[in-house]
């Protein structure tokens, strides 16, 4: 009994010891490894918010805040993106620049819209960021604008030598930009581009800022770590839509609560044609994309 | 727990399975939406089943079309206007349509219902609806057209007007925003992954 059991797991009497080690192994670090941010007492975080907003305050000659709102419980966000009614305008780019101050120089961009040829279908191979054009959509083209894909099951985070990049209860990936340091593994990692590297620093241009931040989010960055789009954590946790949702002039971008049954995210799934990027991966993007038509 | 919530869904919305993709939405998933509206001030708020607006786009000074209208005998002849609207060219299957189709004869400050049923501007979706009714189960969803507000509270919904001019109704085409810049450090192939 006991051996075929073994042979069916296809798996040997050494492999197994070496699993245990390495899980007790991995266990250890993880225990006896740097507390995250919502690990640490109440009163510690607050004090580093506090200096947190002071110093950006002085840097950036407006009051800055730094909101450390955590997951609502019971909530799993989710997003989707009309593919048949996206036009490729990068209202969405530019929106996002400003909602979660992007370096303006050098230039960050977390969404990147791509554009495709309606005969190849959705095709990275043949996939041009850079497309000029007077008017959009451009015939014979369509649009898939790609940012981080909030994968469940995340290459990125699991490579991280520090635990500075994570999944939230609330689905969203995030990075405590105090841990980040900058070995770029995550970006490696990434199967969609979606992890950007601070080379030099930020520059956001004066009166530019956007002083409502998060921890998590879009607080200014320093030279030097990785971000990333965070689905607009300062205002999605406050229960706001992200910004590139209310700019798009097509109403292509949808967001929700994917537990709620009646969000739109989960219309959406049940009565459209929906897929994810790059599903052999198995990466379980909570970022779809579907077909409204 | 939540995780197994999850991988249901993706695999839900796997491709192989998106035939289930086109089942048509039951009535209840399309007036769910509504029933949570509340009415603040400041906006135009319409009775139970209808949903929240803002104000519709009318060009300056049209509004009330009765300023006008009242005194003034409909004329029901389909042609060229000349005294008026002279910028309003129907491009919306005008091979059938008239103004009149839409816009009450006997008072111009609402549209009508091909019932005859007067409705207001603020309600032009319904009028919308009676001809496009895929779109509105999906408008009214929050799919088609676009919401605002807050993700799990109070919504306010775009109107059909406010991106489709009922009278030409082809979405413009768009200047869109610069090019990203292409990065210097690294040459990038045209696919960049
Ligand atoms: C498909 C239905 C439909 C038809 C046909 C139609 N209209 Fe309209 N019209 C509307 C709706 C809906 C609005 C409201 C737009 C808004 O909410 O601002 C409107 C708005 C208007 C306005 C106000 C426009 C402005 O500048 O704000 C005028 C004037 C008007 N229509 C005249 C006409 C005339 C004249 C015709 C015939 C040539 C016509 N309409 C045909 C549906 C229609
Ligand atoms: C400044 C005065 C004025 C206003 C305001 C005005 N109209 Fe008119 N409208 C006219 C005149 C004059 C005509 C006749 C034009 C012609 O015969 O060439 C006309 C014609 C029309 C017609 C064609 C049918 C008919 O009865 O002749 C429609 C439909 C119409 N108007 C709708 C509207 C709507 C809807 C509004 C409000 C959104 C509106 N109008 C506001 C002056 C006005
Ligand atoms: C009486 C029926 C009827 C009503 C009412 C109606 N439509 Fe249409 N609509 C049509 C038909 C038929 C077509 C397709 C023919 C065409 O493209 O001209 C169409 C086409 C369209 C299109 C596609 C246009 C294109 O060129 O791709 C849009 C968008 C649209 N309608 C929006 C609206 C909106 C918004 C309203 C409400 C203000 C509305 N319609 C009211 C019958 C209607
Ligand atoms: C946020 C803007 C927005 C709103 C609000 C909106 N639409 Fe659209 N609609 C679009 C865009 C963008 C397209 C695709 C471009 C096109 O084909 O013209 C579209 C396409 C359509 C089409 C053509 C579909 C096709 O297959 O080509 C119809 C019909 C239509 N809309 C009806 C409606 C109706 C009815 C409403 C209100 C109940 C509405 N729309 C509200 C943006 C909007």
């Amino acid at each position: 009994m006991e051996p075929t059991a073994k042979q069916e797991r296809g798996m040997t009497r050494r492999q197994f010891a070496s699993c245990t080690a390495a899980a007790a192994a991995g266990f250890l670090m993880t225990a006896c490894g740097p507390k995250r941010l919502f690990d640490m007492p109440r009163d510690r975080l607050r004090t580093l918010i506090r200096d947190m907003e002071r110093d950006y305050t002085e840097k950036y000659g407006t009051a800055v805040t730094v909101a450390d709102t955590p997951p609502i419980p019971g909530v799993k966000f989710a997003y989707a993106l009309d593919v048949s009614r996206c036009i490729g305008c990068r209202r969405c780019v530019y929106a996002c620049v400003e909602e979660n101050n992007l370096s303006r120089d050098p230039q960050v961009h977390w969404i990147r819209v791509l554009e495709m040829d309606k005969e190849k279908g959705i095709d990275f191979a043949h996939a041009d960021p850079y497309y000029e054009a007077d008017k959009v959509p451009r015939e014979k083209h369509f649009y898939v604008p790609v940012a981080c894909q909030q994968c469940d099951n995340t290459p990125c985070t699991k490579v991280c030598p520090t635990g500075a990049t994570r999944v939230d209860p609330d689905g969203i990936v995030v990075i405590d930009y105090d841990w980040c340091i900058g070995c770029r593994y995550c970006m490696a990692a990434c199967p969609y581009g979606a992890r950007h590297f601070n080379w030099s620093e930020p520059t956001i241009p004066e009166g530019q800022l956007n002083p409502n931040t998060h921890y998590l989010g879009n607080r200014p960055r320093p030279k030097g770590v990785v971000e990333k789009c965070t689905w607009c954590i300062q205002r999605t946790r406050a229960g706001r839509y992200p910004a590139c949702v209310e700019v798009c002039p097509v109403g292509a971008r949808k967001f929700g609560n994917l537990l709620d049954p009646e969000s739109e995210i989960r219309y959406i799934i049940e009565h459209k044609r929906v897929l994810v990027l790059k599903p052999e991966l198995n990466t379980m993007p909570k970022f779809f994309y579907f077909y409204g038509t | 727990m939540t995780r197994a919530v999850v991988f249901a869904l993706a695999v839900l919305a796997s491709p192989a399975l998106s035939l289930a993709g086109d089942a048509r939405p039951t009535p209840a998933a399309v007036t769910a939406p509504a029933e949570r509206v509340a009415a603040p001030e400041g906006r135009v708020t319409v009775p139970a089943e209808r949903v929240e607006v803002p104000p519709p786009p009318f060009s300056e000074g049209i509004f009330p079309c009765s300023n006008c209208h009242a005194g003034m005998e409909p004329n029901r002849e389909r042609r060229v206007l000349t005294d008026m609207h002279t910028e309003i060219t129907l491009r919306h299957d005008e091979a059938h349509r008239w103004c009149l189709d839409c816009h009450d004869a006997q008072n111009r400050d609402v549209l009508h219902l091909a019932s005859g049923e007067p409705v207001k501007f603020e309600e032009s979706y319904r009028l919308c609806g009676q001809c496009h009714g895929e779109k509105y189960r999906d408008w009214r969803a929050g799919v088609h057209g676009r919401r605002a507000g807050s993700w799990n509270g109070h919504k306010t919904y775009l109107l059909c007007a406010h991106c489709h001019n009922p009278h030409q109704p082809r979405f413009q085409a768009l200047t869109p925003k610069p090019a990203p810049k292409r990065p210097t450090r690294f040459i990038p192939s045209k696919g960049a992954r």
